[in-house]
C-alpha cells in the first residue's frame, strides 16, 4: 500500500496548501517516518496547534487533535501522561509553537515528556496573510513589518537544548530526502524531541520578500544549509547566514512520564 | 459497611467526590483559594493509579486536561478567578468538541487579583458567558461540605453523561469551611460513564447525528482514527463551513442540554409552601439567606428559601414555579447584580424583585437578609 492511502485521509484531500508551500514537503517526511520508525497505527496521535501547519493534523488517518492557538504542547501532555503507551507526535509552526506557545514549549523541554515535535518553520504567520513571527529573521518583511523586522528572531534549536529537550535536528524542504531520518530518530528518543523543518512560504513571506519562485526559495535553502559536520570547521562569521542542519543535540535524561512511574512503583511498594 | 465520617474543607470534600467518580487525571496550577484540591490529589491520584501534573500555567492545565479525558480518563482542573480567566479559551474548546471534564472554581473577590482570600460570586456570569461564541454550560454549587462532595461526584456524572465540561463553583468560604462529610465505602450516588461507541470502526462518527443528542466518544487509542477540532465541523469531526452543517452541530449542542433539564437542574426550596417572601440565594449566602428566612419565620412572617444548584442553565422552572404565589422576592448575592438580573428576567414581572448585592469581600449576613425581608413584607 502506498504510505499516502495508508497514512493520509483521502477525503480530506484536497489539502488547502498554497502551491509551492514546504509544508506538504514536511508532512510527507513526517508519514515517512512514522513508516520507517514502525509506530503502531492505532497508538500513535497526532497533535497540532493552529496555523497553516496544524492543518497537517486533519490530513492524516490516525487520531488527531486540532488544538488551540498555541496549545498543542500541553494538549499532547496531558494524552501523554494519561496514556504513555500512546506515541505522541505534535506538529506546529514557527508562530504557535514559538510566540503564544512559548512558555509551553520551553516546559516540555524541561519536562523531557516523550514527545516528538516537528516545527514547521516558514518564517512567518502565514494563515493570517503574512505577519512576522519569532522566527521571522530581522530585516526582513511582513505586514506587520512593512518598513523591514526589527524584532530580534529565535535559534529554536538552541533555544530547545537550552531547555532540556534531549534529542534537537534541524532539516529544510529542500533536505527531504534526509529529513525522515532525523524525525526517526526524533522518535526513537524516550524523551522531549524537536525537529526544526525549515520551509518556505512563498506566497505571504517569498513574494514580499522578493525571494522569487518556490524554486528559488528552495534553492535558497540548499544554498544556506551547513551540515552539522561541516560546520565545526566554519568561523562565526562564515556561518552568519548559514542553517545548520542535521543532528544538533543528543543526550539521555529521565523521562518524564516514566519517572511518575516510577514513582508509583515506589508509592505502592513495588519497587 | 458504616461510612467513614471525616472533619474536611470543601475544596478536601471536592477531592473526595472526584476521587470517587474516578477522576484520573489532574493538571493544575496553583491559586489560592483553589490550591488544597491540587495538593490532595498530587498526593492522593499516584495511590489510585491516577496521574497529577503542575503545568506551567492554567492554560495548559485546561488543554491537558482535554487530551487526557480524549484517552478516556476521567480527568479535571481547579482554579480561582485569574485562572478561570485564563481557562475560557480551552472551556470553549472542550465544550464545542464535547470532551467531559470538570473544571471547579473556587471563587475569590475580582476583577484582576482582587481579593484572594476572601469570598465572593463575582464568576457566576463568567462561568454562563466566558468564553467566546454561542455556547451553553451547566456550572453547579455547593453550599456546604458535605454537598461539594455529593456534587462533585455529579458534575463528573453530568459530564461524562452529556458529553460536556462541567463547571463546579464554589467561593471561598464553602471551600475553606470545614464540616462533617460522611463518606461511603461505595459512592451512593451511582457513577455514569461517557457513551462508547458501538458501531465498527470504520463507521465510527465522533459527532454522528443519528446516535441521539450525545454521540458516542472512543478513546484516543483505540484504533478508531478520528478527528477532533475547535473550527466547527459536521459528524464526521472534519472542518466545515456550510452553514447548514454549522446549524446541526449548534442546535444539537445546545439541545442536548436546553431538553434534558429535569435531569441537569438541582435546586433546594425551605419553607416554600405558603411562602409570600422568596428569598433566592446559592452558595453560602444561601447559609445566610436559610438562617434568614428562619428568622423571618420566628417573627410570623412566611418567607422561604429557593436555593438553585445547579445555577446554569438557568433554572427558569424555578421562579415561574413561585414567582406568581409570591408578594416579593429577596435575591441575595456576593456581587453588584449578577443572578438577580437573570432572576427578574425570568419573573417577567410577576413578582417585585428585592436586591440585597454586596461586594466586599465578606459574607452577606443573616440580619442583613433578614431586614430586607423586613422592608418587603
Amino acid at each position: 500500500m502506498m504510505l499516502a492511502e495508508k497514512y493520509l485521509r483521502d477525503a480530506m484531500m484536497p489539502h488547502m496548501w498554497c502551491p509551492g508551500c514546504g509544508h506538504g514537503i514536511i508532512l510527507q517526511a513526517v508519514i515517512r517516518a512514522i513508516d520507517k520508525a514502525g509506530l503502531e497505527h492505532d497508538k500513535t496521535v497526532i497533535v497540532s496547534g493552529i496555523g497553516c501547519s496544524s492543518r497537517a493534523s486533519g490530513y492524516m488517518n490516525f487520531d488527531t487533535l486540532h488544538t488551540t492557538h498555541g496549545r498543542a504542547l500541553p494538549f499532547a501532555s496531558g494524552i501523554k501522561m494519561a496514556n504513555p503507551d500512546l506515541n505522541v507526535i505534535v506538529l506546529t509552526g514557527d508562530g504557535d509553537a514559538l510566540a503564544i506557545g512559548g512558555n509551553h514549549f520551553i516546559h516540555a523541554c524541561r519536562r523531557n515528556i516523550d514527545i516528538t515535535t516537528v516545527i514547521f518553520n516558514n518564517s512567518i504567520y502565514g494563515m493570517t496573510s503574512g505577519q512576522y513571527s519569532p522566527m521571522t529573521p530581522v530585516g526582513q518583511f511582513a505586514t506587520t513589518s512593512p518598513y523591514g523586522n526589527i524584532d530580534r528572531n529565535f535559534d529554536v534549536c538552541e533555544l530547545a537544548k537550552s531547555a532540556g529537550a534531549t534529542y534537537v535536528a534541524r532539516s529544510t524542504a529542500y533536505h527531504a530526502p534526509s529529513m525522515p531520518d532525523l524525525i526517526v530518530k526524533a522518535i526513537n528518543n524516550k524523551g522531549f524531541s524537536v525537529v526544526e523543518a525549515v520551509g518556505q512560504c512563498p506566497t505571504y513571506y517569498g513574494r514580499r520578500n522578493k525571494l522569487g519562485s518556490p524554486v528559488d526559495m528552495l534553492n535558497w535553502q540548499k544554498e544556506h544549509a551547513v551540515n552539522v559536520a561541516a560546520a565545526a570547521h566554519l568561523t562565526p562569521e562564515q556561518l552568519a547566514d548559514k542553517l545548520i542542519i542535521g543532528e544538533l543535540h543528543n543526550s539521555s535524561a529521565p523521562e518524564f512520564t516514566e519517572k511518575y512511574d516510577q514513582l508509583v512503583a515506589r508509592l505502592q511498594g513495588r519497587e | 459497611m458504616s461510612p467513614t465520617v471525616k472533619l474536611l474543607q470543601g475544596n478536601e470534600a471536592c477531592v473526595e467526590g472526584a476521587l470517587a467518580a474516578g477522576v484520573k487525571f489532574f493538571a493544575g496550577y496553583p491559586i489560592t483559594p483553589s490550591t488544597e484540591i491540587a495538593e490532595l490529589l498530587a498526593e492522593r491520584l499516584p495511590l489510585v493509579g491516577g496521574r497529577f501534573m503542575q503545568m506551567e500555567d492554567e492554560i495548559a492545565s485546561m488543554a491537558a486536561v482535554i487530551g487526557a479525558s480524549l484517552t478516556g480518563t476521567k480527568a479535571m482542573t481547579a482554579t480561582s478567578g485569574p485562572g478561570f480567566s485564563l481557562k475560557q479559551e480551552n472551556l470553549g474548546f472542550a465544550i464545542f468538541t464535547e470532551i467531559p471534564c470538570v473544571v471547579v472554581n473556587v471563587m475569590r473577590g475580582g476583577p484582576s487579583t482582587g481579593l484572594p482570600t476572601s469570598p465572593a460570586q463575582g464568576d457566576v456570569m463568567q462561568a454562563r458567558w466566558g468564553t467566546h461564541g454561542d455556547h451553553p454550560v451547566i456550572a453547579v454549587y455547593p453550599a456546604s461540605v458535605p454537598e461539594a462532595y455529593e456534587l462533585t461526584i455529579k458534575a463528573f456524572n453530568l459530564s461524562e453523561k452529556y458529553r460536556t465540561p462541567v463547571i463546579m463553583l464554589m467561593d471561598e468560604v464553602v471551600g475553606h469551611m470545614r464540616e462533617k462529610v460522611e463518606l461511603p465505602d461505595v459512592p451512593q450516588i451511582p457513577i455514569e460513564e461517557r457513551p462508547r461507541p458501538t458501531v465498527s470502526k470504520e463507521n465510527y462518527l465522533p459527532y454522528d447525528n443519528n446516535q441521539g443528542d450525545v454521540p458516542p466518544l472512543a478513546n484516543f487509542g483505540d484504533g478508531y482514527h478520528f478527528h477532533v477540532t475547535g473550527l466547527t465541523h459536521d459528524q464526521t469531526g472534519f472542518p466545515t463551513s456550510a452553514p447548514a452543517k454549522a446549524k446541526v452541530l449548534y442546535e444539537r449542542l445546545h439541545r442536548k442540554i436546553e431538553n434534558n433539564l429535569d435531569d441537569i437542574l438541582m435546586w433546594e426550596t425551605k419553607d416554600m409552601e405558603d411562602a409570600e417572601i422568596g428569598v433566592l440565594a446559592y452558595g453560602s449566602t444561601a447559609r445566610s439567606a436559610a438562617r434568614a428566612v428562619s428568622l423571618a419565620r420566628e417573627q410570623g412572617i412566611k418567607a422561604g428559601l429557593m436555593r438553585p444548584i445547579t445555577i446554569w442553565p438557568f433554572p427558569e422552572k424555578l421562579i415561574t414555579q413561585y414567582a406568581s404565589q409570591l408578594k416579593s422576592l429577596v435575591v441575595a448575592e456576593m456581587n453588584l447584580g449578577q443572578y438577580v438580573n437573570e432572576v427578574e428576567r425570568a419573573a417577567q414581572g410577576q413578582v417585585p424583585i428585592k436586591r440585597v448585592l454586596q461586594a466586599n469581600g465578606e459574607l452577606i449576613r443573616p440580619d442583613t437578609i433578614l431586614q430586607a425581608i423586613m422592608e418587603v413584607k
